[in-house]
Parts: structure tokens; sequence; C-alpha cells
């Protein structure tokens, strides 16, 4: 089994981010805070098959984001991110 | 078995990350941080080793259970044999950037390895391989996939998941999964 | 029902469904008699505005959840679920831009949701379906899909391992040639929705680059190593 085969996208972490945040964020432009890249969180890589959901960057692999649900509280690591463009679903 | 826990007869791939390939020519394993000498062991010189074979249970976290696992690797004990040190911490290090931390008594006491053969197999590399630690009497996270080496340190250093929400220790019988348990 | 040999199609009544776009997904959560709990996400194969929630489930041979909803759900059973989510893999009529549709397998449910929005809204946009399917048994929605020529949309497909008596169409994985030959060119400004087994997807994707799609105009969900 490769790491190609278990890496999934920023679209399996929506459910996880949509109990958290009131606003879709796989639209969402994320800055990678280790190279500088920035995509849309559905076209990072996210791997969700770990003790908590781990967003890294598809083109440094860096890790942008954890979220742990557990314990009775989510904990949401985000100092990879260096930036967020969300787009306002009110302009649309 | 620990509480929460279910039984699985699978072997579960899970992953923070790419896997990390490392060709053997460039592998070695060191044990680094508060110690006068620090060691390095090239993967021959690590294969070259005594090991031990073991059967243990394992644990993990996200509630899955695998009983009498079959394991060989080095005792992390032998490795330290003969280190001088105030260390009372270890954060093992790993390709990848996997980080997790243990008091350095429950890796020298004779209850942690670093192993590479799983079921008479090389270790795959989607569970860890070359080599990975194994230190079964704590949830699997833990024992650290990829390792390659251990720094001593006299201040506990959170890890990865431990500075993600879980427990510091991580006890399966206690069922200390996140941090407050 | 079912839709082929492996895969079924459930059709679920949600008290105040919210609505979704063509390309969500649901998130179902199953739970145990002793407490166990295990979650999946699967995409939405109806059209937005179908009276009922239709999913499409592959059952996977080591499949946790997969193997319940196929073989032993019955009408009358309840699903925990959450969703719809997703706003990154949708499509939308209204751009005016041809749709490129590439698929592996269960990423079709996804692909096939657009092309039913599609059909519902009376939409002329040009859509292009490029499937890959192991047989021709493999195919699922396969009559549907047989007819969406009659609607303009153009169904292409391959397949790995088994192809039809005197099949003269394509008889392998898809590839940067097959893109270049099967998809819109990128003069006519297409957008690309790219779905299925990772690495079907990173192929497809990477294909589609080299052929000179715009990278913000190819959106990708990647479902694991799941077969197709």
């Amino acid at each position: 089994m490769d790491d190609a085969d278990i890496r999934l996208d920023g679209n399996a972490a929506a459910g996880l981010l949509g109990e958290l945040f009131a606003v879709d964020l796989t639209t969402a432009r994320c800055c990678c805070a280790g190279c500088g890249a920035a995509e849309a969180l559905g076209a990072e890589a996210v791997y969700a098959s770990a003790p908590g959901t781990v967003v890294r960057c598809v083109h440094c692999a860096h890790t942008l984001a954890v979220v742990v649900h557990g314990g009775g509280r989510y904990w949401l690591g985000v100092s990879g991110v260096a930036w967020l463009e969300i787009p306002d679903p009110a302009a649309a | 078995m620990p509480p929460g826990q279910y039984l699985t007869d699978d072997f579960p791939v899970l992953s923070a990350g790419p896997t990390p390939r490392v060709p053997l020519a460039e592998w070695s394993f060191s044990i680094t941080g508060e110690i006068d000498e620090p060691r390095t062991w090239s993967w021959d010189e690590f294969r070259a080793l005594p090991t031990e074979t073991i059967t243990r249970d394992i644990h993990c976290v996200t509630k899955w259970s695998k009983l009498d696992t079959v394991w060989e690797g080095v005792p992390v004990a032998s490795l330290l044999d003969g280190v001088e040190t105030a260390a009372e911490f270890v954060v093992a290090f790993c390709d990848g950037g996997y980080t997790t931390n243990l008091p350095l008594e429950d890796v020298a006491g004779g209850n942690a390895w670093v192993v590479h053969t799983y079921e008479g197999e090389p270790l795959a590399p989607e569970h860890g391989g070359p080599a990975r630690l194994l230190v079964p009497h704590l949830y699997f996270w833990k024992s650290a996939k990829w390792v390659r080496g251990l720094s001593l340190r006299s201040e506990d250093e959170p890890g990865f998941w431990e500075g993600y929400g879980y427990h510091n220790y991580g006890d399966p019988w206690n069922e200390q999964r996140y941090w407050g348990d | 029902m079912p839709e082929t040999a492996r895969t079924a199609t459930l059709l679920l009544d949600v008290e105040g469904w919210p609505g979704h776009r063509a390309g969500q997904h649901i998130d179902v959560r199953l739970t145990a008699e002793d407490g166990y709990q295990a979650q999946r996400s699967y995409s939405i194969a109806s059209a937005p505005g179908e009276p009922r929630l239709r999913l499409t489930v592959e059952r996977l041979e080591d499949g946790e959840v997969s193997p319940y909803l196929v073989d032993e759900l019955r009408p009358g059973d309840r699903l925990e679920i959450r969703g719809p989510v997703g706003g990154y893999f949708v499509w939308e009529p209204g751009s005016g831009r041809p749709v490129l549709l590439v698929a592996g397998g269960s990423g079709v449910v996804p692909l096939a949701a657009m092309l039913r929005h599609r059909l519902a809204a009376a939409d002329t946009t040009p859509m292009r379906l490029l499937y890959s399917s192991r047989t021709p048994e493999d195919v699922i929605y396969a009559d549907e899909l047989t007819g969406a020529a009659n609607h303009g949309v153009e169904v292409i497909h391959t397949f790995t391992r088994a192809q039809p008596d005197g099949w003269t169409g394509y008889a392998r994985r898809i590839d940067a040639a097959m893109l270049a030959e099967a998809a819109f060119p990128p003069s006519q400004r297409p957008v690309a929705y790219v779905c299925g087994p990772t690495r079907l997807v990173e192929t497809a994707a990477d294909g589609l680059l080299a052929v000179g799609y715009d990278p913000a105009a190819v959106r990708t969900e990647r479902f694991g190593p799941t077969g197709g």
C-alpha cells in the first residue's frame, strides 16, 4: 500500500470542519506557512485515518492543520496555515 | 482488553502523513540530546545487534486492539546500555517529522524495543518500516513509526499527537486517551 | 436497489433535508450494538431537487460500513448522516464553460449527480464523461449513461480488465494521451471534475495539466484506495 492510496484531499475533512465552522472551508484558499503555496483546502492533502485528521500542503507536505475530536472537545491546530482566504457566501 | 477497546484481526494503517521511503544506505538510528557521547548506528550496524523476539498485544487510541503480535527488534535498554545521563524523558524522532515523548524509565526498563521485523517479515513501510519504536504498554501512537532516534531530555516536550490534545503518557489500562483524562 | 454486482443505490427520506448541490457528499455513521462506531463518506448520486436522497455504495471486501449498507439495510431502517458537505467539488450550470467529468469506478457517483442536475435543469452546457471501469459489468448507471447521449452528454468508456466483444474503444487506465484525445481542448476554457481512487485522480489531474488545462479549473475528489 502506497501513500498514494491512503492520501485523500480536503473534501474528506469537509464534514468535520463543518461541525466547527459556519462557512464551508473547502473552497477557502490556504497559504502554507512552510512553502508559501496557496491552494483551495479541497485540493490539499488530507490523512484522515490517523488518531486525528491531518491536512498537509500538497506541494511540500508541511502540516497545515490538525483536528482531533475526542475527550469532550475538538482540538484544532492551524499553525501551518499562514492565512486563509474564505469566499463570502453573502457575496455570491 | 483495556477499557473501550475493540478486538481486530486486521492491522489497520493509520497515518498522519506520507509514508517516508529512506534508502537503507542513508538510514541511521541515533541516541542524542543530554548524553556525553551521542551514539549512532547505520542500518548494517543496527541489524547486527542482538535482538529479542516478543509477542505482545497492541492497543490503538482509535479503539482497536490486536492481540499476540509478534515482533523482532533491539531492546531500547541495550541501545542505552552504559549511557550516563540526568535526562528523565525522551523524544522519539522519525522520518517525516513525527515525534512522540515518553518518560525515560518507560523505554529503558525493558518494555521498549526498536523493531524491524513483524510476523517474521521485514517491517513494511506503511507499518513503520524499516524500523519503528515498540512500546506496547502504552497506546500505539507512542510506538513511533519510521523512528530514527531518541533524544534524551531533562524537560518533557510533547510530541506530535501530545501537542494536539492527546494524553501526555497514554496508558490504555487507565484509558488515558486525551489530555486531561 | 442493486446497480452492479458490487454496488447498490440507497434511497433515503431525510426529514428537513436542506437541499444539496451536485457533487456534495454526506457522512454516514454506523453504531454497532457493542458501541463500536465507524464512519464513511458517500457522494450524493441524486440531482438537487429530487424527492429522496440517493446514495450509490460500492461494497468493499473488508469494508466496515459498505457491506452493511449494501447487504443488510432494509426499507424502514434508519441511518445517522451528516451533511451535505463540500463546496469545492460542486458544479452548477451557468458559467457556460464545457464540463469534463473524469471518473474511476465509484467515482462516477458525484459526477452522475452533476449530469442529472444538468438534465433536470434543461441546461445545454457541453458535458462529457470519461469513465474508467474494470469490466463492462462494473459500469454503474449503464443504461442511464447510454441515454445521456440523447441529452448532449458524450460518455466515453475505458475498460481496464475486460472489454465487450468487438470493442474498439479504450482498453487501458486513463492517461495523458487518452485525455489529450478525449478531453475538451483547453482553448474552450473547460472545467474538469476528477473523482475516484486516489491513484487515478492523481494521474488524470496531472494528465489534464499536461494537456494544458488551467490548474484552477481542475477539481478533484479522492476516494482513497478503493477498487476501480
